[in-house]
């Protein structure tokens, strides 16, 4: 009995050291991680997801504090990326559903500007140009869209509009024909009947 | 002949698919002259790269041939006028693109006069070609804003100049032309030999090449003749052979013809320079001669008109920017029978957004098919793992495994099977029992990938911003603090300094002995007053508030009156 | 020589831990949807296992036995198992973060996973020496990796499939399982065939 008290004692007491002197060893500086999750995030610094812009946020996502899915400018892409990267189950995106409807920026209406520099204060990218009691303006290629101008503004003059498409940024769509989805072949007809429709005037 | 034999042995290359080739409906007739419309709608993006910067403004008149927008940056083309009139707009327009898009477009209202802007040869037929430098050539063909005519629409200029550089033995000339349908480049050889033939050798020039392999699919032994009989005019010297090619889809791929002719293959994600081999298109060749030999720019093209809703298929020289359903009307549609208006062949082209797009460099030709002409295919079937699309890659790809992964967006796996290797030549889906859009789905990929590459640079700018301005704001903070500090210093140090003060003010009974110094509390009460007053200087001169009309005065009324319930709100809330 | 042979072809193939002795499910099932957390994961667990018959050999051999505790040999050995986990989630975390945070609480599981008792429980048992139990901890943890391997490869391909709708995830995963380990039965006599 005794022996048995002992020998335990003995036993944990040696692998109590041995663990300890392995965490003085193996001691970990920082996390890479949460670098990691700071690159696929979108950088709006929108602070939509409740956190004080995207470092915070993936700080918070790699202790666990945060779910993965509080940030809409990042949509679902994010999200399933972000689930690949944790190896965690892909969670549907919170809140609003139909918050993000693909990119924006903000648009300052000039007429009615008075040049209070509140917006500049509040832009997080250091995209809004201007001085006191001068005319603002948004630099649109530097908004990342995180309207976080729009509320501070006295006089309403700062629109958020949809960024135009080009040649260069067009993406192909996804192609949905499938056996299982009977409307979906209509996406490759569409383009033929809008010519039908054209051809003859 | 002893040219073409020298060369007996052909390499193949893997996969490709037998078609129907469709060209005698338009290749055998000669090429006719567009007429010319009314209205020119001319973009300024017509080839890979950069779009040109206008330099002509609404209301201007323009010669044909005239520069309308030179090249913006390295990788760009000017874009010339192709027919002489009024400038009336430079505004978006739809534009020959699957996306259906609008791009910046110039349009000539034309006068009719077909006046030409000065043309200024370099060289005549009679002269040899080596009185000219690359440099010079190079020059021209930059200036004349000829791009790759064979569908890639890469600067031509700059691929030359690349080629120079780099040690360049081989020049492939693709004239195999292998989509269905498509004859542009057939009729170019039948037609106007000499053009293709003295071009070719100013590329040969430029280039350094030591030889030039023309490759020709077997199914134009027209052009072949007419290009054979043209090069024996010329001495041996010149190093030129003309291959014949099993026709088969898609020798005319660039790297399938040079693995056809060469034996070499491109290597993965390379260019063919990589290997000592650059390849340029018979069009191309043919729009270098007009650039050198006479001085003209590009501003038309050869255009294949045909399909089974056309009633005389035929090749045209169309002016560039002339709109499509001009050409169409003179060639002769049966509207009752039009199916698809497809721009390129069937197997790489797209329906058009509308018949009302002009005709750019890429326009190599329009195929209006009637019903049942061209398969439509049914809604796609499961994949049945019957991997037909891996034997007919041409590039060996494993098209199978990249649609699973591009259909589940894991778009690093589709890069690991080099999905940017793909030639989108659309065999796969060809072959497909299951009728999988397979191409689809690979375009679809490609351009996902593309635009997250975009949004990972952006975010990393916005992410350089961002941590910038945290770092200037906690600059100003510290710097804010500092200044904090030492002014309390200084207002410590006066304060000891004034405790002492009074003991000594104390002695000299009056004060106002000392008129240059006034009054600590008294220099307070004017300092305010002075502020005040510049207050409500700057209350009454508020910028951009004189003069508002009553509904802006409104709408300032609301919102002032909505901050302020907002305040109470929090302040209620709290 | 040819013994040892046999004993790993044994463990690896023909007595696989988790497929045919259904020891060690947990992992398999719970980290096998990615290629590389599998990877990472039948990594620690080759070296937990290795190791940790090789010190509860240790400690049966030279502390239980002479002392004549052997009624306390589980206790003793969850706790060589712990400390011998304790240590690989340092490594790990220490050599790589990403697998780290990936592997979140099945690393600390390691400790409960039954295959890992099991294996110094068998060694035992079966009264395997030092050299042998070290080499039935390894090839046991050899069999496990592969399944492993295996597994998350055939779900990696799995969730691109065609999988109807009620049979997505987990379903899948374990009739595919069911599958493996049939065919894992068809090893039954191969140390025999190979006698």
């Amino acid at each position: 009995m005794l022996s048995g008290i002992l020998a335990f004692i003995a036993l944990a007491s040696f692998f109590g050291l041995a663990l300890g002197l392995a965490a003085v060893v193996f001691k970990v500086e920082s996390s890479p991680v949460i670098d990691q999750i700071d690159a696929l995030l979108p950088q709006t610094q929108c602070g939509q997801c409740s956190f004080a812009g995207c470092r915070p946020y993936a700080e918070a996502i790699a202790t666990g504090d945060a779910p993965i899915n509080l940030c809409p400018p990042g949509g679902e892409n994010l999200i399933q990326s972000l689930a690949d990267l944790l190896d965690v189950e892909v969670l549907p995106l919170g809140e609003e559903e139909d918050a993000f409807q693909g990119p924006i920026v903000a648009v300052i209406i000039e007429e009615t500007c008075i040049g209070c520099t509140l917006c500049i204060q509040a832009c997080p990218v250091d995209a809004i140009l201007g001085a006191a009691k001068q005319m603002h303006t948004v630099i649109e290629s530097e908004c990342t869209g995180c309207e976080l101008c729009v509320a501070p503004c006295p006089v309403d003059c700062i629109e958020m509009i949809p960024v135009k498409q080009t040649l260069k940024s067009w993406r192909w769509p996804e192609p949905l024909y499938n056996a299982n989805n009977k409307e979906a072949d209509t996406i490759f007809t569409t383009l033929d009947q809008v010519l039908a429709e054209n051809v003859r005037p | 002949m002893s040219l073409s034999s020298t060369l007996s042995h052909l390499w193949p290359f893997p996969g490709g698919i037998k078609l129907t080739s469709n060209k005698t409906l338009s290749n055998q007739q000669s090429i006719t002259a567009a007429h010319l419309s009314q209205q020119l709608i001319i973009p300024l993006s017509q080839h890979i790269g950069q779009p040109a910067d206008a330099t002509v403004k609404v209301g201007d008149k323009v010669l044909k041939g005239q520069i309308l927008g030179y090249a913006h940056g390295p990788v760009s083309a000017p874009v010339h006028a192709s027919g002489s009139g009024i400038v009336t707009a430079i505004e978006e327009h739809l534009v020959p693109h699957p996306s259906g898009l609008s791009s910046l477009c110039v349009f000539i209202d034309t006068d009719g006069y077909e006046q030409w802007t000065d043309c200024s040869p370099l060289i005549s037929t009679e002269q040899n070609i080596s009185e000219l430098s690359n440099e010079q050539i190079n020059e021209q063909i930059a200036n004349a804003g000829i791009v790759g005519l064979g569908g890639a629409l890469y600067p031509s200029a700059v691929k030359l100049r690349t080629a120079e550089k780099m040690h360049t033995d081989t020049l492939v000339i693709n004239a195999a032309e292998c989509e269905p349908y498509i004859t542009c480049d057939d009729v170019l050889m039948q037609r106007r030999p000499e053009e293709v033939i003295l071009g070719i050798m100013l590329i040969k020039k430029i280039v350094g090449a030591k030889q030039c392999l023309i490759g020709i699919e077997d199914n134009k032994p027209e052009a072949y003749q007419a290009l054979l009989e043209t090069i024996s005019g010329y001495n041996s010297e010149t190093h030129i052979e003309i291959i014949q090619v099993p026709t088969r889809y898609p020798a005319g791929g660039e790297k399938q013809l040079i693995q056809v002719l060469t034996g070499k293959e491109v290597p993965t994600q390379g260019l063919p320079m990589d290997i000592g081999i650059i390849c340029h298109n018979v069009t191309t060749a043919a729009a270098i001669y007009h650039a050198v030999y006479r001085g003209e720019p590009l501003v038309s093209r050869i255009v294949t008109i045909t399909g089974g809703a056309i009633k005389h298929p035929q090749n045209m020289e169309v002016p560039l920017g002339t709109p499509i359903r001009d050409i169409l009307n003179q060639a002769g549609m049966d509207e009752s029978k039009i199916e698809k208006i497809i721009m390129g062949g069937p197997m790489m082209g797209f329906s058009l957004p509308s018949i009302d797009t002009p005709v750019t460099k890429a326009t190599n030709c329009i195929l209006v098919s009637k019903k049942g002409e061209l398969d439509t295919p049914p809604p796609a079937m499961p994949c049945i793992r019957c991997a037909r699309c891996s034997d007919s890659c041409p590039m060996s790809l494993l098209p199978q495994q990249m649609y699973w992964y591009a259909k589940a967006r894991d778009l690093e796996k589709v890069q690991d099977y080099n999905i940017f290797d793909c030639i989108e030549c659309g065999c796969c889906s060809y072959v497909c029992p299951s009728d999988i859009p397979l191409v689809q789905y690979f375009r679809y990929a490609k351009t996902e990938i593309w635009d997250d590459e975009r949004e990972r640079n952006k975010s990393n700018i916005a992410r350089d911003r961002h941590e910038f301005r945290e770092e200037r704001l906690e600059k100003a903070k510290a710097a804010k603090a500092e200044a904090a500090r030492i002014r309390k210093q200084k207002l410590a140090k006066k304060k000891a300094l004034n405790d002492q003060k009074p003991l000594e003010e104390a002695k000299s009974s009056d004060r106002k002995k000392n008129p240059d110094k006034p009054d600590s509390a008294d220099l307070i009460q004017e300092a305010i007053a002075r502020a005040k007053a510049k207050k409500a200087q700057q209350q009454s001169k508020k910028k951009n508030t004189d003069n508002l009309t009553e509904a802006q005065q409104k709408k300032i009324d609301e919102i002032n009156e909505r901050r302020r319930k907002r305040s109470e709100d929090k302040k209620s809330a709290t | 020589m040819s013994e040892y042979f046999l004993l790993l072809v044994s463990t690896i193939f023909v007595n696989n831990f988790v497929l045919v002795k259904f020891l060690g499910l947990c992992p398999f099932m719970g980290s096998s949807r990615k290629l590389e957390v599998a990877t990472g994961m039948a990594l620690a667990t080759t070296f937990v296992l290795t190791l940790s018959s090789a010190s509860s050999y240790l400690v049966n051999h030279y502390i239980l036995l002479p002392l004549d505790i052997e009624y306390l040999r589980t206790i003793a050995f969850i706790l060589v198992i712990a400390a011998v986990v304790n240590f690989t989630e340092m490594l790990v975390h220490k050599t790589s973060p990403m697998l780290y945070q990936v592997l979140g609480m099945f690393l600390p599981l390691i400790t409960t996973n039954c295959a890992v008792l099991g294996v110094a429980l068998l060694n035992v048992q079966t009264g395997y020496g030092f050299f042998e139990s070290i080499l039935f901890g390894f090839g046991a943890a050899i069999g496990f990796s592969m399944v492993m391997i295996i597994f998350a490869s055939i779900r990696e391909r799995l969730a691109v499939a065609d999988v109807p709708e009620i049979f997505q995830g987990a379903p899948i995963g374990l009739i595919t399982a069911g599958l493996m380990s049939i065919a894992f039965l068809g090893f039954t006599g191969l140390d025999k065939g190979l006698n």
